[in-house]
C-alpha cells in the first residue's frame, strides 16, 4: 500500500499500476543461441531482493505508459523513479 | 525424557493450577558443530528436523530461527489442508503430507487439532466447470477423495451459501473432498518442535544467519548472530526469506517473494462448518474452533518483504465473500495481516539438493505450504540425510526449471493455493 509518482500522470495509488517485476533483464538478442541454462536464468531466475530493488511498472489503470522504479522491498519506500531505457541510478 | 501429554496429565496439573507443566522444549546456546543445520523455524523446518532425527538418526542437529518458531508463515496462514491437486507430482506430495495429517495427533502426542471437515471448490462459469471436473477425474485416477457437486449439492452442503443465478458471478457447482479440512497452525510448530527437541535437536531461536561460508563448492558453516555453527549440511527452509539466503551463497532461485494477505472476524456461533474456496471471485472462509470466520485473500502483484498487503486486495476478497454469503454482511473485521510467500513460475513447490553440496533448499511453496508441512518436513529430511531426494519429491528439484520439466500447479489447482 504506496502511493507511486508516475512520470507521465503524477503521484497515483499503488492500485492503479501494475508490477512488471525485475527491470533490466534484456531479452537475449540470440535466443537460438543460448544453452539451456541461460534460458532458465533469463526467463525464470530473480534476484528477488530484499532491499532496494530495480522494478518495471505499468499505469495500468492510467497512462499504461511503463517506467522503471528503484524501491525498498523491506519497507515499500520508493528511492527513485526513472523512465524506460535509462540506466539505474547509483544509490 | 518428556512427560506424556494425557487426561491424566491434565487433571494432574490441574491441582497445581497449571504451574509445574514440564517445558516443551529446551532454549539451548548453539554447539560449534552439527551434522545438519535448519535455518527456519517454522513448521517445515521443525518437521524436517523431527525427522531427520527419528527416521535418519540424524540428532546432533540444530534449528536456527531468527524469530520466534511458528513466528512466519506457519502462524499466518489460513490452516487449510488438501491434496486435491491436478498433476500427479503434485497429487503423490500433497496427499503423502495428508496422510500422515491423519495420524499426526497421535505420533506427535500433541493435539494439532486437525479436523476432516472437508474442503469445497466453488465453480463460476463454464470454463471452472470444466477445469473442475477434470481436476476431480485426475484426483480419482490418483487414489484422491473427490467428488463434483451440482449448484443443489453445494446448497446442501453448505446452506449459507447463496446459490441465486442471479448474482454476478453463480455457483454453477463444485469440488468437494472430504479428507481435506484444516489443523491448529501453532500446534503443528510446537508439537514438532517438542518431538525433535526430545531427540535431542537443538532449537536456537533469535538467531539470525548472517552469511553462509564455502569451501569451493560445499558448505562449511554458517555465520549467525549467535556466532559461527560450523557444519557440512545446511537445509533452508525460510519460505519468503529463500532468496535472501540463497543470494547469501551465491545463488539465485526462480522465486518472487509477494505479501499475501488474510483476516478474522469478531467470534460467533458455529455457522460454517466446512472450507470453501473460490478462484474465479477469489475468496475463501471457514471457521476456526474459536468461531472467528478466518477469511483469506490474494497476494498483491508486487515483491515486498513488508509483512503487510495492500486494502484494494481486502476490498476485492470480502466483496466477493459477501456476494456468496449475504449473512456475513454485518460481521467485523478483527484483525488482519500479511506474511511474504515465495511464489514459483509454475507455482509448485522446489525441495532439492542445489548445485553446492550441502546446501538444500525446500522453498517455493508459494501460497499454499501449510498443507504440506508434514511431507515436506519428511520428504527434506530424505533429501538432506540421503544426498538424494524421495521418489515424491524427484520432481520438484530445481533442475526442473532448465529442464522445462515444470510441475505447472498454476490456475490448475483448485484454487491459487
Amino acid at each position: 500500500m504506496f502511493l507511486i509518482n508516475c512520470p507521465y500522470c503524477g503521484e497515483r495509488d499503488q492500485s492503479e499500476f501494475v508490477s512488471g517485476g525485475e527491470a533490466h533483464i534484456a531479452r537475449p538478442k540470440q535466443p537460438t543461441e543460448l544453452n539451456d541454462d541461460q534460458w532458465a536464468e533469463y526467463l525464470f531466475m530473480r534476484k528477488n531482493i530484499k532491499g532496494i530493488q530495480f522494478e518495471r511498472w505499468n499505469h495500468a489503470h492510467g497512462c499504461r505508459k511503463w517506467f522503471n522504479v528503484a524501491r525498498d522491498t523491506s519497507n515499500d519506500k520508493i528511492e527513485k523513479i526513472y523512465k524506460m531505457g535509462e540506466q539505474p541510478p547509483k544509490l | 525424557m518428556k512427560n506424556k501429554y494425557s487426561i491424566f496429565s491434565l487433571i494432574k496439573n490441574a491441582f497445581s493450577n497449571h504451574e509445574n507443566w514440564q517445558r516443551a522444549w529446551r532454549d539451548p546456546e548453539p554447539k560449534k558443530e552439527y551434522d545438519a543445520v535448519i535455518v527456519g523455524g517454522g513448521g517445515h523446518g521443525l518437521a524436517t528436523a523431527y525427522y531427520l532425527a527419528k527416521k535418519h538418526n540424524l540428532t546432533n542437529i540444530a534449528v536456527v530461527e531468527k524469530g520466534w518458531i511458528g513466528g512466519g508463515n506457519t502462524g499466518r496462514n489460513t490452516t487449510i489442508i488438501r491434496s486435491n491437486y491436478l498433476w500427479d507430482a503434485s497429487a503423490g506430495l500433497y496427499d503423502h503430507a495428508l496422510k500422515i495429517w491423519e495420524g499426526l495427533s497421535q505420533e506427535l502426542n500433541y493435539n494439532v487439532m486437525f479436523s476432516q471437515r472437508g474442503v469445497m471448490n466453488l465453480a463460476h462459469n463454464l470454463q471452472d466447470v470444466r477445469d473442475l471436473k477434470r481436476r476431480t477425474h485426475a484426483n480419482r485416477l490418483n487414489g484422491i477423495d473427490a467428488v463434483w457437486l451440482e449448484t443443489d449439492e453445494v446448497k446442501k452442503f453448505c446452506p449459507i451459501i447463496n446459490t441465486s443465478q442471479d448474482i454476478r458471478y453463480p455457483v454453477l457447482g463444485g469440488t468437494l473432498q472430504r479428507r481435506a479440512g484444516t489443523a491448529r497452525h501453532d500446534a503443528v510448530a510446537w508439537g514438532y518442535a517438542r518431538g525433535a527437541d526430545e531427540m535431542g535437536v537443538d532449537i536456537i531461536q533469535n538467531c539470525e544467519v548472517k552469511g553462509i561460508k564455502r569451501n569451493g563448492d560445499s558448505v562449511e558453516g554458517l555465520e549467525t548472530t549467535k556466532g559461527f555453527i560450523k557444519t557440512k549440511k545446511i537445509g533452508v527452509v525460510a519460505a519468503g526469506h529463500s532468496s535472501v539466503i540463497a543470494n547469501m551463497a551465491g545463488l539465485k532461485l526462480p522465486l518472487e517473494s509477494k505479501p499475501l494477505q488474510a483476516l478474522v472476524s469478531e467470534p460467533v456461533k458455529p455457522i460454517i462448518d466446512t472450507v470453501v474456496m473460490s478462484n474465479a471471485v477469489h475468496a475463501y472462509v471457514s471457521q476456526s474452533d474459536k468461531g472467528e470466520l478466518v477469511i483469506g485473500a490474494g497476494t498483491d502483484s508486487y515483491v515486498s518483504y513488508t509483512q503487510k498487503g495492500s486494502f484494494n486486495i481486502v476490498e476485492e476478497t470480502l466483496k466477493a465473500i459477501l456476494e456468496l454469503y449475504p449473512i456475513f454482511s454485518r460481521m467485523k473485521m478483527l484483525r488482519q495481516w500479511g506474511g511474504i510467500v515465495d511464489i514459483c513460475p509454475d507455482a509448485s513447490p522446489i525441495i532439492s539438493k542445489t548445485s553446492i553440496k550441502g546446501l538444500y533448499f525446500n522453498c517455493g511453496w508459494g501460497t499454499g505450504g501449510f498443507k504440506a508441512t508434514p511431507g515436506s518436513g519428511d520428504l527434506f529430511a530424505h533429501t538432506i540425510a540421503n544426498d538424494e531426494p524421495h521418489k515424491l519429491n524427484a520432481a520438484f528439484n530445481i533442475n526442473r526449471f532448465v529442464s522445462g520439466d515444470l510441475v505447472d500447479e498454476h490456475g490448475a489447482a483448485a484454487v491459487a493455493h
